[in-house]
């Protein structure tokens, strides 16, 4: 109803243009395509100054003498090492917070208990808290002064200044990413096949990899990536608990800090296109997911 | 079992373990780090001058930042769905562009353009407004990928009606577009003004981190747990984490009450 009201009421524009003067038609249009030209110009100016040029620019900078500097300086000793340490670390964290995300969402969204609301809010946390305030907090939690610093010396576990306190770190601020993603494709599947699933006697596993996992794939899909573009990139709270040590400790975005404070321009840009580079990838894959769960919704 | 009735036991369990290990234990450890002298010292830490400058600083120019994106983002947004134009796809995908760049190399790659030795001649490093500059960057996407939803749920032939009737397009923006906007528009600059208060990365190496000029807050714990002082760190820290959690919280609220009474 309401759109053929603002059918009829939009009508007349359209064969106003048509029986009204030539001039007064073309008129009114010239002004709304001007303004609409107008706020085009504002709007993609804008992002071409805060966004395109600067990033255009870092691929200029890191290639203009040439491809030989920067493959030497990506395959630098250290460069090598921070890059297959920052592997490393999304290649654990990226699974476990995976497989919490997806119960959690499983959790949040089927269970039925009492704090569910304030359960949701506390999956969001790491979203609000400073990057810096996680490694702090990491450092009060698991460090040599920390809470369960004595119990973990006794043990002989070291997680501050070690990997383990970096894959924590780098958790911490992915987690939210895959139940965020996987919530609403759940709501969406709704219950009836897994209802359908265990009357026919199916347990609990089979209903969940035969016709859970399957229905929300592509939300999980989608969430790993952003969990994966976040967890590559961490900077703040791995910085803190790393200590930082050359060849040792050193991911690609605590190297390309520490070449950029030691003026080597080369190192630092090499490494920055790197990362950049796999920002791409992420948005290409990104959009490729959207389509995808899109195409899946409408079938 | 687990589809059905949310998850076994051993399941639940595990997702406590996972979730207090990441998130309960860290805060909760922070949290009493930052009282262990009582209210006296906690006032003590955060009333120190550099810590007043970082945190006054941080707050204003995260207000700043969040107006601004309010304009431009909506402004982006209404582009994106309203607009016609060759490469829009490609520009539509590049907005995302921000989350996905790691937050140091969004510092980089501003600094390569807006730094010290510049090609276009403009040079903010070591500024406040460069704090502005990378602030903007790394929030840009908030405001954009919550308003667009909603304009691409309202009914473009509202505007056209207005319009046709004589509304004048300041008009139509403000009696119609803006309105249903403004919850999107809120719950944007809330999440926008949590990240600006918390940003780390991007800013570490285009402000210079100079006291009482352009360290801010996060800057200034990092300073702290440098230096070993971690009371005066953990202070700090929950000065900051209760601020993006009161704005967060307030413009949600108010964000909810507008959709609830104003459409």
């Amino acid at each position: 109803m309401s759109s053929s009201a603002a059918g009829s009421l939009a009508l007349p524009s359209g064969s106003g243009r048509q029986a009204a003067p030539r001039r007064r038609a073309s008129g009114v249009d010239g002004a709304v395509r001007a303004r609409k030209l107008g706020v085009r110009t504002i709007a993609l100016g804008y992002l071409a100054l805060l966004l395109l040029a600067p990033v255009a620019m870092i691929f200029y900078r890191t290639f203009e003498h040439g491809l030989t500097p920067v493959w030497d300086a990506v395959s630098a000793p250290n460069a090598q090492h921070a890059f297959w340490l920052s592997l490393k670390i999304v290649a654990i964290a990226v699974p476990l917070n995976t497989a919490f995300g997806i119960g959690m969402a499983l959790l949040l969204e089927r269970g039925r208990f009492k704090g569910k609301a304030l359960l949701g809010l506390l999956i969001d946390l790491p979203f609000a808290i400073s990057p810096v305030v996680i490694g702090l907090a990491l450092v009060l939690a698991y460090g040599k002064t920390g809470w369960l610093g004595d119990w973990l010396a006794e043990n002989g576990i070291q997680v501050i200044f070690s990997v383990p306190g970096m894959v924590i770190a780098t958790a911490i601020v992915s987690l939210p990413f895959v139940a965020r993603e996987t919530i609403p494709v759940l709501r969406e599947l709704g219950t009836d096949a897994e209802q359908a699933a265990s009357t026919l006697g199916a347990s609990g596993w089979q209903t969940f990899w035969r016709i859970t996992l399957p229905g929300i794939r592509w939300g999980v899909v989608y969430g790993v990536v952003l969990t994966t573009a976040r967890a590559l990139g961490e900077f703040g709270a791995v910085s803190i608990v790393s200590g930082r040590i050359e060849g040792q400790t050193q991911t690609l975005p605590l190297y390309v800090q520490a070449r950029f404070e030691n003026f080597d321009a080369t190192g630092a840009y090499a490494a920055a296109v790197v990362l950049a580079l796999l920002a791409f990838a992420t948005l290409v894959a990104m959009n490729l997911l959207t389509r995808r769960t899109r195409s899946d919704t409408a079938v | 079992m687990l589809g059905a009735r949310g998850g076994s036991v051993l399941g639940k369990g595990l997702l406590g373990i996972y979730l207090s290990a990441l998130v309960l234990l860290p805060v909760a450890a922070l949290l009493a780090k930052s009282g262990t002298g009582g209210t006296s010292a906690f006032w003590r830490e955060i009333s120190n001058p550099e810590a007043v400058a970082a945190i006054k600083l941080t707050l204003i120019i995260s207000a700043i930042v969040v107006a601004i994106n309010a304009v431009f983002g909506t402004i982006i947004a209404w582009v994106l769905v309203r607009d016609e134009f060759p490469g829009k796809r490609v520009v539509n995908a590049l907005i995302d562009l921000p989350f996905a760049l790691p937050t140091i190399v969004a510092g980089v790659v501003l600094l390569a353009l807006y730094g010290n030795g510049s090609p276009v001649g403009i040079n903010v490093a070591f500024t406040r407004a460069s704090i502005a500059l990378a602030l903007l960057f790394v929030t840009l996407p908030f405001v954009v990928r919550s308003v667009q939803p909603v304009l691409h749920e309202l009914d473009a032939s509202m505007e056209e009606a207005a319009e046709s009737l004589g509304a004048s397009p300041m008009t139509v923006l403000r009696r119609i577009v803006l309105p249903s906007l403004t919850p999107a528009i809120i719950s944007g600059v809330a999440l926008s003004f949590a990240r600006a208060v918390g940003e780390f990365g991007s800013l570490v190496l285009i402000t210079g981190n100079l006291p009482f000029k352009t360290e801010v807050g996060s800057v200034y714990v990092f300073g702290q747990i440098q230096n070993e002082s971690l009371p005066a760190a953990a202070a700090v820290s929950v000065v900051l984490l209760v601020a993006a959690l009161v704005v967060l919280a307030a413009l949600t609220l108010l964000s909810r009450w507008r959709s609830k009474h104003v459409l």
